[in-house]
């Protein structure tokens, strides 16, 4: 039983992994005032990099370096778009999903199919990882996991106290007095876009070199969709964002374990993030976001 | 040094506006011929088998106004939710829903009711399918303040894992070896189609009436004037008057039952049982998306990009099976062409001068 409970718990990190490094991503990008529905195609251009480049190289890091860079190339468009063009950010959000999944399709249609040699395996850290009980279940993980940890932790200092998060936050609230303080807005805006595309594509990376060691079509699965609805249910925090991703992680990995008691996994599949979502979602919204929908 | 000064433009030219949609098509069109190319593609290739693949023969073409029955229907009742600035994501759902709901009224009353009473109230129940499932998000919106992008995305996924949890469950039908399928219609349920095609007419005389009703009623009707109010200035609309919850309601219920109304024509037309989600719709509530936004929201004009997109999905399929491209090629297109249509809707809406010298 205590085997069982502590497998649960260590699964339960690894799917929470993804869902908890995109919304990292899209918190910062709302933060700036940016909508950015497009995660979940992103997500699916860092895997697809990801794969490929760990392919040909034999690097799962390159892998990692290439899909982040070229999630982050990607996420320029929506930014030219919601920022320099003032377009509608919904429609292209909406625009940059569809590209995204189209793009990986074709890319990756050569390497359906193809295991990889090589990928990124669990890390355990020495000593730590030695403590029973907590040991194997935090410290005997994906390289991924400790990453999004951190960068939770990162992001929630950058936005919360240097100079730096005042300026994005204060670009989503309010843009116009930003602007007054001398603050570059559209910079600021393409950055936290930028930044929020590179992190969607490390959490697709994850899943094609880290969580498995394959590509194929459809292999997001609509987390990128989970992403925006954790983001919402985080308030906005990545520390409180730390919190949903295990969660969702957690029910992700239940669906599985109840099936054989007869439980459907239709009940916890999608529809889980919706309730919390909901309720997240009726507190006061974001200023900036309203406005800007 | 050269810079850019933007300014709104005071008129807005009808031609302006539809030079600005086929250099944003064109342009769309070479950009997607370059990730073509880098694909390892011959985008000329590509483009004359997707294009003669869907308008360039006669089986093609019929194929073509099948698929473009739904994406109409959708894409007229997302032009009026997308006019008042609601932001309906969820028309794939609705669709379901609508399938769900006439469904279960043909496989009721289909066995003991002729096929004139019958045919008209399974479009009744899919529109009030998916009306319904189209009012969640507006009372979630007018009630909670709940981001209906959210929610309207949200409900898909319930609703397509509640499609399959039926499937599976109680409706799943004991004539057809175990598959998840529920039981055909009977005979009467189901629409008759255009001979040597399977275009179903019923649904197609119903699309094309619908968004020309539809389009009289956004710009010859108070509703309609209200609904473009609302969209233009939420502000303005509350102090002259406007009824913000009614008309969100009508908005919703309209944009969502349209969408119900190509669900169930799907299914009494062409699949004639329930299956798994993506088997009913191909993507269908989001390609309409794309439809209504070609189509400057403006319902008549959706009969045409309706026409055109389901070209693209057509011709989609037949480079999927002449070139051996995946699925996701269709989506190169549909997302690269909606990046390019917003970005023209920059130059319609504004001015740009090109001035040298130094920023004032």
């Amino acid at each position: 039983m205590e085997e069982l409970i502590l497998s649960v718990v260590q699964r339960t990190l690894v799917a929470g992994t993804p869902l908890l490094l995109g919304t990292i991503g899209e918190i910062i990008s709302e933060r700036s005032g940016i909508l950015n529905l497009g995660v979940e195609g992103v997500m699916a251009v860092g895997a697809v990099t990801a794969f490929i480049v760990t392919h040909h190289t034999g690097n799962p890091w390159l892998g990692l370096c290439a899909a982040i860079v070229a999630g982050m190339l990607i996420s320029i468009v929506h930014a030219f778009a919601s920022v320099s063009l003032q377009s509608n950010q919904v429609v292209s959000g909406l625009a940059l999903t569809m590209l995204g999944l189209g793009v990986a399709g074709l890319l990756g249609k050569p390497y359906v199919g193809k295991p990889l040699a090589i990928k990124i395996n669990a890390m355990p850290i020495p000593f730590l990882s030695d403590i029973p009980v907590v040991g194997p279940v935090l410290f005997n993980q994906s390289p991924f996991f400790y990453m999004a940890v951190l960068l939770a932790i990162g992001a929630w200092f950058v936005l919360e106290h240097t100079l730096l998060g005042i300026r994005i936050r204060s670009t989503g609230e309010n843009p116009k007095a930003t602007e007054t303080q001398g603050v570059n807005v559209s910079l600021v805006r393409y950055l936290s876009v930028i930044a929020g595309g590179g992190f969607s594509a490390m959490a697709g990376a994850h899943l094609s070199i880290s969580y498995s060691k394959s590509w194929i079509e459809g292999m997001t699965a609509g987390r990128g969709w989970i992403v925006i609805a954790l983001t919402i249910f985080a308030l906005w925090n990545p520390l409180r964002a730390m919190v949903g991703a295990f969660l969702f992680g957690g029910i992700f990995v239940l669906q599985y374990m109840l099936q054989p008691l007869g439980i459907s996994p239709n009940f916890l599949a999608m529809p889980s993030p919706q309730r919390p979502g909901h309720a997240g979602g009726t507190l006061p919204p974001r200023r900036a976001l309203r406005a800007r929908l | 040094m050269l810079h850019f000064k933007v300014s709104d433009r005071e008129q807005i030219s009808a031609i302006g506006t539809f030079l600005t949609l086929v250099l944003a098509l064109t342009a769309g069109m070479v950009v997607i011929g370059l990730i073509f190319l880098l694909c390892g593609v011959n985008p000329f290739f590509a483009f004359k088998k997707i294009f003669s693949g869907s308008f360039g023969s006669v089986f093609g073409f019929k194929e073509t106004i099948t698929k473009a029955i739904p994406l109409i229907l959708i894409g007229g009742g997302l032009a009026l939710a997308f006019k008042a600035k609601f932001w309906n994501i969820g028309a794939e759902s609705q669709l379901l829903m609508g399938a769900i709901f006439g469904t279960w009224v043909g496989l009721h009353w289909g066995p003991v009711l002729p096929s004139p009473v019958i045919v008209p109230l399974m479009f009744v129940a899919g529109f009030i399918g998916g009306a319904l499932w189209g009012l969640i998000p507006a009372i979630l919106k007018i009630r909670f303040a709940i981001n209906e992008v959210i929610s309207t995305l949200m409900l898909n996924y319930i609703c397509a894992e509640f499609l399959i949890l039926l499937i599976v469950g109680p409706w799943k039908s004991k004539k057809k070896f175990g598959f998840p399928y529920t039981d055909d219609l009977p005979d009467s349920a189901i629409l008759s189609l255009l001979p040597g095609s399977r275009i179903h007419t019923a649904t197609l005389i119903l699309a094309v009436v619908a968004v020309v009703v539809l389009a009289i009623v956004i710009y010859k009707t108070r509703f309609g004037y209200e609904v473009r109010v609302i969209g233009e200035n939420p502000d303005a609309a509350k102090y002259a008057g406007i009824d913000f919850t009614r008309t969100t309601l009508l908005i919703m219920a309209i944009s969502g039952g349209m969408a119900g109304l190509a669900g169930i024509g799907e299914v009494a037309g062409i699949h004639h049982y329930l299956s798994y989600p993506d088997s009913i719709s191909s993507g269908y509530g989001f390609t309409a998306i794309i439809v209504a936004w070609l189509a400057k929201l403006n319902p008549l004009y959706v009969i045409f990009s309706g026409i055109f997109f389901s070209g693209i999905l057509v011709g989609g399929d037949a480079i999927q099976i002449s070139l051996g491209l995946p699925a996701a090629t269709v989506d190169v297109f549909n997302g690269t062409l909606l990046f390019f249509l917003i970005m023209g809707d920059f130059f319609t809406k504004n001015k740009i001068r090109v001035l040298s010298g130094e920023r004032a």
